[in-house]
């Protein structure tokens, strides 16, 4: 049976949403929605075992082979971000729409679980697939589901959130449609490797350029690359908390993962960088996202969307690691996906905690509440110093990587950029401790602490994000092969 | 003559499009989008797509000019002026652009020898006969060599369903009041004597012209999908005019609820059932040891089964959640 | 590049620009998911005009006739996805203006966000 595990990491909760729609009880649907994201994640890393040791798995659907038919591809690059998703829905899965946070009645819940499950599954399917219209079909299951789980927030502007990310996601869809189409048209085959074989006899075709152009505009729409970031603050602001986490956590990552993918895999770092010169767009709009994120992060009154607008900010870092198109470059951009991933999805869900509790997450009703709920303000401020990159954190990892990428470059000056946004985060972090352990509440400071439900799986993937801080043999380990391997230096 | 006929309906297209534009009477609008798709199905099939067309007419111009329509009778017409912005136009130019600029080096349109047509495809026309053993190319290459893409498809469809009974609810939460699409307008049709006996001669034409199109997809244009829709259509006929709670007393809104899980898990069993024969997910050949193209051919079978159920119960459960929506002004 | 070459594929290049105008321009949500089918019909015709070879026929084999030319049958299979999703995503975009109006009594991009601003 193992040689169908790449199937299997998308069937399993492929077919556990329709199941929840059957079984509708919410205990037995949340051991569901557990059991398959366990099963899913035990799989992924079982494949990534697999290809460090033997290389890459192709695995043909239906029996027919590529180009003919559709492919599932499993390398160092794809299993490293397949673990990201799965393991982190894994933790995030069996929380449902956590409390309060969602306007949604109980008779609804069993729902919610299957789009969850359907966001998921739409995500591992695009990491996994070696078919560009596949890539399509499974993007578009995540984005529906997503779609629908922002929309789900208890503010009605959710509603409105949901909207735009609807319409700027369907811009991007469209236009990825649009590219595969362009792309179609001049090698005539849909399979990555297949194309990227055939593209250097048409890639001087404006046809070709054009493909390159709407796929790449059309995925960064859907990974928050600046300026094609407005719906993104919005959306993670007003959503459940759980799903923000999610969505921070997944979504963005696999978009990046598919940018990188269809810049070094298929269309070859040569003619992107070399020819096109895109690392003088890539680099100015990395750096604006990184300031213009911390900044807008600075000035926000609710904790959710300052988090938000930090998600662009860091964002920027992961594009700023592919302009470089170096291995260390790169290496930081993929050890960042890992790393923002533990980061932002457990400072997302401590969010979720006092949530639950005090059913806001407006700065000003924070005051005090460090002393209230030590455990869940310890788990963000660990999360915070992450953000900030402190050494012992993972998202010091990822900027070491970054800060030796400007240098190898030779350009000093963006490894000082680095540094100087990193002193914006500590601002708008600062700003949420400051109101937490130093403003007083006015009101009684009686202990109560979120739910153990909550606070273990914040916990979790806080500890996660200190103990890769220290130990990177997974997480830069792993990105660093997966880059050699993007850029054909290594196996 | 065709190039005449194909040109003469890009200019009627391009001039509904401008009309949707323009006109502020959204209901006008809604009629004109359902126009735009019909007048692209007739294109799609003077360029050979027959299915594409036929899916076309029964989703673009069926349900989602009735889901526009459902929806303006909640939100209302007309829309407020247009604002004046420069912005949007600078975006749809830019992209205006690149799409001008894809097309210099493109293959001249109709050209056998462009790439696309001598990669691949010439396998799928070839093989068919032979690997499927069924004439409709489309449906083999939708059915089984590309039969994983049609499962996302199903999948789709399936996060729609299950998005809109979280966001608008099954129908039946709607509390009372006054109804939308549906039960407003029965109030309405119900007067209508004509109307009311050709519906109910009708609607069980529409419901086995459906189970025609489902099992008729090898042959000639049809499949699961479009059966589904039809199957949908029929129910939602029935509903308009004699009110969608008739029809809720035939198909609960559990039923559907259950419909919408069988055909996909329908769809992903058959996928399951080729493992345990050891072969790939979806290869079919293996559920037919000794006639793997009959193994294909039951296995395409029991896909499009699954495809048909699931499209009706989602396209039935959007209609039960649009029309018990309760109309709050 | 000839004018009886591609014409066909400048029209739908302005077809796709009228779709996509509508969506990212106007206000109301609902004309904004019109705008949305119009961009997707759009580019499923280019697609379907991809797919067409000259003097060939619907991809439906015709037995025992010798040499039938027919379109490519591919498109016209990535096409039938590209309506579900559009179709999906209508819904979904049509439920989600269904709510709004619940919630503020309008679906004018303009007075929600002057409602939004009313309401800190």
């Amino acid at each position: 049976m193992s040689e169908h595990l790449p199937v299997l990491q998308v069937v399993i909760p492929l077919l556990c949403a329709p199941l929840a729609l059957l079984v509708r009880r919410e205990a037995a649907v949340r051991t569901l929605a557990f059991a398959a994201a366990a099963a899913s994640f035990a799989i992924s890393v079982a494949l990534l075992v697999s290809v460090l040791a033997d290389g890459p798995i192709s695995y043909p659907l239906g029996g027919w082979y590529p180009p003919l038919g559709i492919e599932y591809r499993v390398d160092t690059l794809s299993a490293f971000v397949l673990c990201v998703v799965s393991g982190v829905a894994a933790v995030l899965l069996p929380l449902g729409p956590g409390r309060g946070g969602h306007g949604l009645p109980s008779g609804r819940l069993h729902w919610f679980y299957a789009a969850l499950l359907l966001a998921q599954a739409g995500l591992l399917g695009v990491t996994i697939t070696g078919d560009l219209f596949n890539v399509f079909v499974f993007l578009e299951i995540s984005s529906l589901a997503s779609y629908v789980l922002v929309g789900l927030g208890s503010d009605r502007r959710a509603l409105r959130a949901a909207f735009t990310y609807l319409v700027m996601g369907t811009i991007g869809g469209t236009f990825v449609l649009i590219g595969i189409g362009f792309a179609y048209q001049m090698t005539g085959t849909l399979n990555l490797d297949d194309l990227a074989q055939r593209l250097p006899e048409v890639r001087h075709k404006s046809t070709m350029l054009a493909a390159f152009a709407f796929l790449s505009v059309g995925v960064s729409l859907k990974l928050a690359v600046f300026p094609l970031h407005q719906w993104l603050p919005n959306a993670y602001a007003y959503a459940p908390p759980v799903v923000s986490a999610f969505l921070a956590a997944t979504a963005t990552k696999v978009a990046y993962y598919l940018l990188a993918r269809l810049v070094f895999t298929v269309f070859g770092v040569a003619y992107v960088f070399g020819e096109l010169g895109l690392g003088w767009l890539l680099f100015p709009l990395s750096l604006a996202a990184i300031f213009a994120g911390a900044l807008a992060a600075i000035r926000q009154t609710d904790v959710k969307k300052l988090l938000a607008y930090s998600s662009v900010s860091q964002i920027g870092y992961l594009t700023l690691g592919l302009s470089f198109a170096s291995l260390s470059g790169l290496t930081g951009g993929l050890v960042h996906l890992f790393n923002h991933a533990l980061t932002k999805g457990g400072l997302f869900l401590a969010v979720a905690c006092v949530v639950a509790r005090s059913g806001s997450s407006r700065l000003d009703d924070w005051r005090g509440i460090g002393r209230r709920m030590p455990w869940t303000m310890a788990a963000f401020v660990a999360g915070g110093l992450g953000l900030i990159g402190v050494p012992g954190t993972a998202g010091f990892v990822s900027k070491w990587y970054l800060v030796q990428a400007a240098l190898e470059a030779g350009r000093a000056e963006l490894a000082l950029g680095i540094l100087a946004s990193s002193l914006l985060a500590v601002v708008y972090v600062w700003r949420v401790v400051e109101t937490a352990y130093f403003r007083d509440p006015g009101g009684p400071e009686t202990r109560a602490e979120a739910p153990l439900s909550l606070l273990g799986p914040t916990w979790v993937l806080i500890g996660a994000s200190l103990y890769f801080g220290v130990f990177t043999e997974w997480s830069a380990g792993v990105a660093s092969k997966a880059a050699a391997m993007l850029l054909g230096v290594g196996p | 003559m065709i190039p005449l006929i194909s040109a003469a309906l890009f200019a009627f297209l391009l001039a509904v499009a401008v009309a949707v534009a323009r006109t502020r009477d959204l209901f006008a609008a809604a009629m004109l989008t359902g126009i735009f798709s019909l007048l692209s199905a007739g294109l799609f099939t003077l360029l050979d797509a027959v299915d594409v067309a036929f899916t076309e007419a029964a989703v673009g111009a069926g349900i989602s000019t009735l889901l526009i329509l459902g929806t303006l009778s909640l939100t209302g017409s007309p829309e407020a002026p247009p604002r004046r912005s420069w912005a949007p136009l600078g975006v749809v130019a830019l992209a205006g652009g690149a799409l001008l600029y894809a097309t210099l080096d493109m293959p001249a349109f109709g050209d056998p020898g462009a790439p696309a047509h001598l990669h691949v495809a010439p396998e799928y026309l070839a093989d068919t006969p032979e690997d499927i053993g069924i004439p409709n190319v489309v449906t083999a290459v939708l059915a089984s060599y590309r039969g994983y893409d049609t499962l996302g498809e199903l999948v789709v469809i399936l996060a729609a369903g299950v998005g809109v009974l979280l966001l608008v609810g099954s129908g039946d939460g709607g509390g009372g009041g006054e109804r939308a699409l549906g039960s407003e307008s029965h109030v309405r049709m119900r007067e209508k004597l004509v109307l009311r006996v050709v519906a109910r001669r009708l609607v069980p034409f529409v419901l086995l012209f459906a189970l025609y199109v489902q099992f008729h997809g090898d042959y000639g244009p049809g499949g699961g999908f479009q059966a589904g829709v039809v199957f949908a259509a029929g129910l939602i006929l029935y509903g308009m005019i004699f009110g969608v709670d008739e029809v809720r007393r035939v198909v609960g809104p559990r039923a559907v609820e259950v419909g919408i899980a069988a055909g996909v898990l329908l769809f992903i069993g058959v996928g399951v059932a080729s493992l345990l024969g050891g072969a790939n997910f979806l290869d079919y050949s293996a559920l037919d040891p000794h006639d793997p193209a009959h193994g294909r051919h039951l296995g395409i079978l029991g896909i499009e089964l699954g495809v048909g159920v699931t499209v009706a119960s989602v396209m039935t459960a959007i209609y039960y959640g649009f029309a018990g929506r309760s109309r709050r002004a | 590049m000839t004018l009886a070459g591609h014409w066909i594929y400048w029209a739908i290049v302005a077809l796709m620009m009228v779709g996509l105008y509508v969506l990212i321009a106007r206000e109301n949500l609902v004309k904004k998911i019109m705008g949305l089918n119009l961009f997707q019909v759009s580019v499923i015709l280019f697609y379907v005009a991809v797919a067409k070879v000259r003097g060939g026929t619907a991809p439906i084999l015709v037995e025992g006739a010798g040499d039938v030319v027919y379109s490519n049958p591919l498109p016209h299979v990535l096409m039938l996805t590209a309506i579900v999703v559009g179709v999906s995503l209508t819904a979904v975009g049509l439920g989600l203006a269904v709510r709004i109006r619940a919630a503020y009594g309008s679906v004018e991009e303009d007075e929600l966000d002057r409602l939004d601003e009313a309401d800190p």
